[in-house]
């Protein structure tokens, strides 16, 4: 149980995809002009990035390692065709209102990001609970930031009136540029409330995306048997990345 | 050779005696005219959004030091220009809280945030007005009747729609417009005063009013009509952006080309806001814009190193 509880409490607060790892920014900026927009653009990712993780998870010893991205998004663009289905059956008027966006939730970050360095080297349920509490972070952030929009900006919360009828609303809020002051306001709170935590001696440090290295995959002690590595393939164990830069350019010079 | 740790501060490098708040309390002495034209054009609420206004933004930048326990700033005077600046960009018809925000607004996020006098990318005072045009423009394009007949219509409005305007009420500034636009004759005053006490030069104004006429000249349809041009120059903002906003030592470009560069984008850029655009107004943006492309000037503008670049002989 510790396990799902981590993988909850990770992806909502720790690593909360939106304010800490700024992932996922298109649908972030685009879709919140509303609370209700925002969550419903949150919970159908978070459908999406649960069952593909739990998919892609079940399938990690099966999809060869040379041809992982194009089967994770084939899993994951199968899951969102179902989810712009039943939108378009049962929510019209959210599928109208978040449009283009829900197509878009195939190249999300985060999904691929999940099914990259989470779901594609761990078990089948932690991954699953990996991608709800992920889902749930998204939420949560798409629904404040969307929330604090509308406020500002039409004077309402979920399209009920909450601000006095003399309010005069702050059009700016609800375009696009209002996306970016309200996310920018919201990532240095919760980054001032982290200070404050921590400072209190609560952990809210990251745990990790399922990799043990914090650093660079050059300087990761499972660099030799990780096969998930970005960046730097051919480094030599040890050094950084500035250092592997400067290697290769002596080795191609070296080549001429 | 690598133990030698010398290092160069940021720019300027040149020692003058001349200080920041000389140089501000100059500007507020230059924009006094202007102000002052305002107050007896829209009447006494020009004055109480110009109180308000520098009141705001010099509580602002005072509180947020104080909150962030960094070094108090305000007797420089920038807070001051930037309120006055900013009131003199808003109708006298809107209501109180305008000013409020707005310089909240300019302080805070433009200018503070970016780390306080000298780092702000773009002007505080008209940060602030395109805010505050986005979020509230109903009331920022909504102007008073100064009681000649032509409620709330501004000359560029007018202009735009095909309508007649009178070019000496223009330039004395008997029109409707934001507080401080209105007057030519009193802009000009004052930036005649900064120019002869050197704050700032005709770089920057000269080369914006001079592209823009050409634009003008070229794209607006009327060719070389003397009143539609002089109507286009006294209408709007254009005056006061251009000696009083475009000069702002923060986001204006450093080399000397580099300025007549900026100039001639704003110049262009105002043209194509103002006839092509849907509003009749576009100094603003225009500037604003300018600022944003400052750092790219730089980059071509750099001058060459001493002993850098020549031919190899």
């Amino acid at each position: 149980m510790s396990e799902i509880k981590d993988r909850l409490v990770n992806g909502i607060v720790k690593e909360n995809p939106t304010f800490v790892l700024a992932l996922g920014m298109c649908p972030t900026l685009a879709v919140t002009t509303s609370a209700v927009n925002g969550l419903g653009m949150g919970l159908t990712t978070m459908v999406v990035l649960a069952l593909s993780n739990a998919i892609i998870s079940a399938l990690r010893k099966v999809i060869p390692d040379r041809v992982r991205i194009p089967a994770f998004i084939v899993v994951i663009a199968s899951f969102v065709t179902i989810m712009q289905f039943i939108l378009q059956g049962f929510i019209p008027s959210l599928y109208a209102a978040l449009g283009i966006y829900i197509p878009l939730i195939v190249v999300n970050c985060i999904i691929l990001g999940r099914a990259e360095s989470y779901a594609s080297k761990s078990p089948v349920i932690p991954s699953l609970f990996d991608g709800i509490g992920m889902g749930l972070g998204f939420t949560a952030a798409l629904t404040i930031i969307g929330g604090v929009r509308e406020l500002l900006g039409a004077g309402e919360v979920f399209g009920i009136r909450v601000m006095p009828a003399s309010f005069e609303p702050i059009r700016i809020f609800i375009m696009a540029p209002g996306a970016f002051f309200v996310l920018a306001m919201l990532t240095a709170g919760q980054n001032k409330l982290k200070a404050v935590l921590s400072a209190r001696g609560r952990d809210v440090s990251k745990i990790g995306s399922g990799c043990s290295s914090d650093v660079d995959c050059a300087n990761c002690a499972e660099n030799a048997s990780c096969a998930h590595k970005f960046i730097d393939t051919d480094a030599v164990p040890g050094e950084s990345l500035e250092e592997g830069a400067k290697r290769r350019e002596a080795e191609d010079k070296e080549g001429e | 050779m690598s133990d030698l740790r010398l290092k160069v501060s940021s720019n300027p490098h040149v020692r003058s005696s001349v200080t920041t708040s000389q140089i501000m309390a100059a500007v507020v002495i230059a924009l006094l005219p202007a102000a002052g034209f305002g107050i007896y054009n829209f009447g006494i609420w020009a004055l109480i959004h110009i109180l308000i206004c520098v009141a705001t933004t010099v509580l602002t930048e005072l509180l947020y030091e104080l909150m962030l326990k960094k070094p108090i700033t305000i007797g420089d005077m920038s807070a001051v220009v930037t309120g006055l600046l900013l009131a003199l960009n808003l109708p006298a018809s809107a209501p109180w809280w305008i000013g409020i925000i707005g310089g909240v607004f300019a302080i805070l996020i433009v200018k503070m945030l970016f780390g306080g006098i000298g780092q702000n990318f773009m002007n505080p005072a008209l940060g602030a007005r395109c805010f505050l045009i986005l979020s509230f423009t109903r009331i920022m394009t909504d102007f008073p009747d100064i009681g000649d007949g032509l409620s709330g219509a501004t000359p560029l409005g007018q202009i735009k729609a095909g309508l007649p305007v009178n070019i000496m009420n223009m330039i004395i500034g008997r029109t409707s417009g934001t507080i401080g636009e209105t007057s030519m004759i009193a802009i000009v005053i004052g930036a005649c005063f900064l120019i002869l006490l050197g704050v700032i030069d005709l770089r920057i104004p000269g080369s914006y009013i001079v592209s823009f006429v050409l634009f003008i000249i070229i794209f607006s349809g009327h060719g070389f009509d003397g009143a539609y041009i002089s109507a286009q120059l006294a209408g709007g903002g254009l005056m006061l952006g251009a000696f009083f906003m475009a000069t702002d030592y923060t986001t204006r470009p450093i080399t000397k080309i580099g300025q007549y560069l900026f100039g001639i984008f704003l110049g262009i850029m105002t043209g194509i806001f103002r006839i092509f655009g849907p509003s009749a107004e576009g100094v603003s943006y225009a500037i604003i814009l300018g600022n944003l492309i400052v750092p790219l000037i730089e980059k071509i503008t750099y001058p060459k190193a001493f002993g850098r670049g020549g031919e190899r002989i």
